[in-house]
């Protein structure tokens, strides 16, 4: 494990506030991850999961606040960040048109691996995510599943310190949910991992902590156990459904 | 430079993996063909010179050249590839010229598969094939130009149409501004300065001097400085996430 100069999280998130036109996605949130800690973000549709990881990411500039990885300002050095950070975003993107391994190995040499390095990077991540059947295959003949393990091995190509996953078991079977979770779980001893869910059986299976959100703002966090229980008892109780009927009173005051 | 080169392999590829290269490189061929040897008259012209082929290329490249390059950036927005590249540690002037670079190369493939029309001139007669030369030159800058003029509508949408017709549009534009039908009806009222810098600004003013065996560097700069602009307004483009 390489040394950092600091002793700051990995992932320091400040005040962070993203707006589009009058709607405000992500309204002042706060919160650090550290090594070693799987963090489940949690939250209805729309209440601003996707916006926050696309800020620590990169791909969104905030319009207030600061996001610091590994001790860099993501706005002031990208290119560091981007190189600590394996990313899954919603909907696994991937190019249809390539083989799983046409992507695996394009995806390791943006991630600067070549030679021998290239195909350990790719032999290992085919391994993790259960691929090695559908090596060949073109992408778009893939199913959902296959499709969004792809993705993920793409996140992990490069044995990255930080993961940020946008619904990693959206669209798999249970067996398939379950094998995820576990990985989740494992790479989160060494990691900092954050991933979103509306799944909150999952925030069980593998978070050391849970943060919930709701309308762009942090409305509660800590491990699943604080949190209380039942989860979704706590999950409604707090969130505001976008129906918009049967407000809770808990939420008024 | 490195990650330049990853990207346009990748897209070149890309070309190739799908029948856009395939049903591209045929029409390409085709159309160059009829308008040489059928619209160009090229037999009768009875001059051993490729005049016939290059004077049709700003128009061809008008509607073919938008469709090899209106899914360099449309198609990463619709399939939401955009945020996979634009979080990988490389900045986006290299996605933004790897790109562009490897449409330039399939353009630049398509364009030397046309060989043949040069081996018919020298065996029919003995051409200057010095001006042949400074022809494909201006053909291939010519090409880039609207190339990245399609990057740039690309960039802004994530529908292939939308991106296509607006290339037509803007590229029409840089034809007619110096396309003499039109230079002509702008003489009754505007001044001859007038009309001259009007014209400065279309492809074919800057085209016909290479077509003529002239390799100006001020042809040459507007063409660069062409591409550069559009490159320019494609990274501004992109910036809208």
């Amino acid at each position: 494990m390489r040394p950092r100069k600091s002793i700051d999280p990995m992932i320091k998130i400040e005040n962070l506030v993203k707006t589009f036109g009058a709607k405000r996605a992500v309204d002042g949130i706060s919160f650090n991850v550290e090594r070693g800690e799987v963090v489940g973000f949690l939250g209805p549709n729309g209440s601003g999961k996707s916006t926050t990881m696309r800020m620590i990411t990169g791909y969104y500039a905030p319009d207030g606040g600061k996001v610091s990885v590994g001790g860099r300002d993501v706005a002031e050095s990208p290119l560091e960040t981007k190189r600590l950070i394996g990313y899954l975003p919603e909907n696994a993107a991937a190019y249809t048109d390539m083989t799983v391994r046409g992507f695996l190995e394009f995806a390791a040499e943006l991630r600067g691996l070549s030679g021998g390095a290239k195909r350990r990077a790719v032999a290992r991540s085919v391994e993790m995510c259960f691929l090695s059947s559908v090596l060949h295959q073109s992408i778009d003949t893939l199913s959902k599943g296959y499709k969004h393990r792809t993705c993920l091995a793409q996140a992990l190509i490069h044995d990255p310190e930080v993961l940020i996953l946008d619904e990693p078991t959206d669209g798999l079977d249970p067996n398939q949910k379950h094998e995820v979770r576990n990985l989740i779980k494992e790479l989160g001893r060494t990691k900092a991992v954050v991933f979103s869910t509306h799944i909150l059986e999952e925030v069980d299976a593998s978070c050391t902590r849970a943060i919930i959100i709701d309308r762009g703002r942090i409305v509660a966090q800590g491990t699943p156990d604080e949190l209380g229980r039942p989860l979704d008892e706590v999950f409604r109780r707090l969130t505001i459904p976008d129906t918009g009927i049967a407000v809770p009173d808990t939420v008024k005051s | 430079m490195r990650n330049i080169f990853v990207i346009a392999k990748r897209e070149l590829g890309s070309y190739f993996s799908s029948p856009v290269a395939y049903v591209f490189l045929v029409i390409f061929l085709l159309l160059t063909g009829f308008f040489t040897f059928t619209a160009g008259q090229f037999f009768e012209r009875g001059e051993a010179s490729l005049g016939a082929f290059f004077g049709w290329h700003p128009w061809l490249y008008l509607v073919l050249v938008p469709a090899a390059g209106m899914r360099l950036w449309a198609e990463e927005r619709r399939g939401g590839t955009l945020e996979l590249l634009m979080t990988m540690p490389i900045t986006p002037w290299q996605a933004i010229l790897g790109k562009f670079f490897a449409s330039w190369v399939f353009i630049g493939i398509a364009l030397a598969l046309t060989f043949p029309v040069v081996l018919t001139a020298n065996v029919l007669g003995s051409p200057d094939n010095g001006m042949i030369f400074a022809g494909y030159l201006g053909s291939l800058f010519l090409a880039g130009a609207y190339l990245a003029v399609t990057c740039m509508t690309s960039a802004m949408t994530r529908n292939q149409v939308v991106a296509f017709i607006l290339s037509v549009v803007a590229c029409l534009f840089l034809i007619l501004a110096g396309f003499n039908p039109v230079t002509d009806l702008m003489v009754r009222w505007a001044s001859p300065a007038f009309i001259d810098t009007v014209a400065a600004f279309s492809v074919v003013t800057h085209f016909d001097g290479f077509q003529k065996g002239v390799i100006d560097s001020r042809d040459l700069a507007y063409f660069v400085s062409v591409i550069g602009f559009s490159l320019f307004a494609t990274s501004l483009a992109l910036r809208n996430r």
